[in-house]
């Protein structure tokens, strides 16, 4: 079976809702719309204080390239376009939106009808996927338009659908291959359409044989989509480590996928697209998975963007007692809460609540030299060596040790037997790095 | 055996002569002439290699000096925060020069937001440094703008002259051993440490707060936050307080000290250092004690 040759861990799989059938939450009273949701710069808005706004209306413009159009996810009332607390405490603009009922924007389709014709040509998927606000639902939130548009010179050869979800717990993309799967097949023959390639793969890691099995009776009616199972192996739903699995090719270091002629997209954003493309409606709901040990009732919910996390939570039984932790996104990569009040955003792809045991750090000893981090980091890195020189200040040494390669997965830290914060240091320095890089950049 | 004996002697003492010509030629094609100022200079430094002045050591420093001086005859802009106007005349002798006296700084730190002030709403536990913990999140108090507490401005102190509190969870400027080198700033991730001048008789006042917060967020989440209520505006004869973002702010070249400001501050967030007691007690009998307390200890 396929899977990536360097490195990689297996933690414990704990896909404990992946049983649960993607319910639609209902629509909280207010909702408070960031506008950086997107990788790259914030949107601008493009309401203000007292407009009437439709769910669907767009509320703010991505002005610049790599940046995405923001829509209102409710139909309501604009009680303020201020600063609210994010997931990390901090202050960022957001619109703030009474809701008042349900009503749609005219132009978008709500039936359940599957759309199977592709009218739209190449420049309108592409144009629709921009204003509609289509990001990458796996987490980083990059702008799916810009994926879309292949730069001169370059050619797009394969796409590669993820529907690897290889963090644990999570359960999102799997309930919407299950689910929605026509809708998704339809919505890579869009992406297929888009970058002029036939031939798509779909990888699906072996935990699912269900989605393996469903998608692959359905692909056979849709010509050049190929449904491929994967050995189960974190962080295989990293871009690099995918496209190594599935076509065997490697992405060089500093470039995009592209250098390869490859084009990944999540499962979650084929859906988005096939909804935008097909039913004319924007990003403004997706699947969250909300679990943990002790949660009564872990779920899959579809939420509108801007629903509060602690309502998500709410609706599966609410705070177990003695949860110490609440972590949005995975257990690996995710960051904890501050506050269970910060909104869903585009990126987010789950919550999920630790208790004391499961959330406590190892407490950091000496490094015994063991190379465990080395020979599992995906990326062929020695998070040892560059934890430490950021650790001593070291940033130019740090970067020539590859640290901008580093795509966080937290392997490293995850089999550490010393318990070392080797991916927290290895953040801050990508941090400290990247500005050097930035101010190299202005000089 | 005395052939080898010689042989060696002679063979050994060519070569090294060779060698000697040679080192002689290359020695004088690429002779580095250095101003014997730039020596001189060095030696009146502090060697302290702190980095204040803005170059990487003592050495650069004094280079930087003897070009400023040979170029355009004036040293000024260059300062040795360590040394003080005595190392800065002394060097300004070696160079031929005069310098205007500059006023002593001394780092003052802006925050009071306490264990006691700012209560602690969430639980770290990741690597204790301040600059990762800036890049996470907010910190443990609610103040997205206050103290982290993890000391990172006492890691980077090089002159003893800081520590942490541990019952404030604050970092304490010991200002006689403060020379105004400014790492500390540095190091401080949200930029809570200010250089200000030392003042007559090292009398000092300011707001002891960076929070651009609204007034009612600001104080919901430390009672002696900056509410930027204005109040001090109003009673500064000076002009040397403005208002910005919810935030005051007292230039301390235009403040004259008469301590106005202090009395009206609805927050105590305008501390003043080393004043004598006030003769008239102000009619506030529930001033916290602990700033008094703090005062004496010179913290801020």
């Amino acid at each position: 079976m396929k899977t990536f040759k360097l490195g990689g861990v297996h933690p414990a799989e704990n896909k404990i809702s992946e049983n649960k059938a993607i319910e639609v939450l209902p629509i909280p009273k207010q909702v408070q719309i960031p506008l950086g949701q997107n990788l790259g710069a914030p949107s601008v808005p493009i309401v203000k204080k007292g407009d009437e706004v439709k769910t669907g209306q767009l509320i703010a413009k991505g002005e610049a390239f790599i940046s995405s159009n923001i829509h209102s996810s409710v139909s309501g009332k604009v009680l303020k376009i201020d600063n609210v607390n994010d997931q990390s405490g901090y202050k960022r603009p957001a619109i703030v939106i009474n809701v008042a009922g349900d009503e749609w924007e005219e132009n978008i389709d709500r039936t359940d009808t599957l759309k199977k014709n592709i009218t739209a040509s190449k420049n309108e998927i592409i144009k629709k996927v921009h204003e509609l606000g289509i990001v990458g639902l796996g987490g980083a939130a990059f702008p799916s338009h810009v994926k879309l548009m292949v730069p001169k010179g370059k050619k797009a050869e394969v796409l590669i659908i993820n529907g690897v979800e290889c963090e644990p717990y999570l359960t999102a993309d799997h309930r919407v291959m299950l689910e929605k799967a026509n809708e998704l097949l339809v919505g890579t023959k869009i992406l297929m359409k888009a970058l002029g390639v036939n031939k798509a793969l779909i990888g699906i890691e072996n935990n699912k044989p269900d989605a393996i099995e469903h998608l692959s009776k359905l692909s056979k009616e849709y010509e050049g989509i190929e449904v491929h199972p994967l050995k189960v192996k974190y962080p295989q739903g990293g871009e690099k480590q995918l496209i190594k699995a599935l076509t065997n090719r490697e992405v060089p270091s500093g470039t995009l996928p592209i250098e390869v002629g490859c084009v990944v997209q999540n499962v979650g954003t084929a859906l988005a697209v096939y909804e935008a493309v097909q039913k004319n409606k924007p990003l403004f709901e997706r699947v969250v998975t909300i679990t943990g040990k002790a949660i009564k009732n872990p779920s899959n919910f579809l939420v509108r963007i801007g629903t509060p996390i602690s309502e998500l939570i709410e609706a599966c039984g609410g705070i177990p007692d003695k949860t110490s932790k609440i972590i949005g996104g995975g257990p690996m990569m995710g960051k904890s809460l501050v506050t269970p009040d910060a909104p869903i955003v585009k990126g987010s792809s789950g919550v999920l609540l630790f208790d004391e045991k499961e959330s406590k750090r190892v407490e950091e000893k000496a490094c015994i030299r063991c190379a465990s981090c080395i020979k599992v980091c995906p990326m062929g890195l020695e998070p040892v060596l560059i934890s430490q020189l950021t650790k001593l200040e070291m940033y130019e040494e740090a970067e020539k040790n590859n640290i901008m390669d580093c795509i966080e997965c937290g392997s490293c830290q995850y089999t550490c037997p010393s318990g070392k914060p080797l991916l927290d240091y290895i953040r801050l320095g990508k941090f400290k790095v990247g500005q050097i890089i930035r101010n190299r950049g202005k000089n | 055996m005395n052939d080898v004996i010689i042989f060696a002697v002679i063979s050994l003492s060519g070569i090294g002569f060779a060698a000697a010509v040679i080192l002689y030629f290359v020695a004088q094609k690429f002779k580095v002439i250095e101003d014997p100022k730039i020596d001189e200079v060095e030696e009146a430094l502090p060697a302290a290699n702190c980095g204040g002045c803005g170059y990487p050591g003592c050495r650069n420093f004094s280079e930087a000096c003897v070009k400023k001086a040979n170029n355009d005859k004036n040293i000024e802009g260059l300062n040795c925060p360590v040394g003080g106007n005595e190392v800065m005349s002394k060097v300004a002798s070696i160079l031929g020069l005069e310098v205007e006296a500059q006023e002593p700084m001394v780092a003052v730190l802006r925050c009071s937001g306490s264990k006691k002030n700012a209560p602690k709403k969430v639980e770290y536990d990741g690597p204790m440094t301040c600059a990762f913990a800036h890049n996470l999140y907010q910190g443990e108090s609610a103040c997205p703008y206050g103290c982290l507490g993890l000391g990172d401005c006492v890691e980077a102190c090089n002159f003893n002259a800081m520590y942490m509190d541990e019952e404030t969870g604050l970092p304490v400027i010991i200002e006689d051993n403060c020379v105004a080198c400014g790492a500390c700033v540095e190091a401080c991730p949200r930029d809570i440490i200010e250089l200000r001048n030392v003042g007559k008789k090292s009398k000092r006042i300011f707001v002891s707060c960076v929070n651009e917060e609204k007034g009612g967020v600001a104080r919901k989440n430390c009672s002696v936050a900056c509410i930027g209520c204005g109040k001090c505006f109003q009673v500064c004869k000076f002009d040397a307080i403005t208002i910005e973002n919810n935030l005051a702010y007292i230039d301390y070249e235009k403040c004259k000290l008469c301590r106005k400001c202090v009395e009206v501050c609805p927050t105590n967030a305008i501390h003043e250092l080393n004043f004598p007691p006030r003769k008239i007690k102000p009619v506030e009998p529930e001033k916290p004690a602990k700033i008094k307390e703090t005062e004496n200890k010179q913290q801020v």
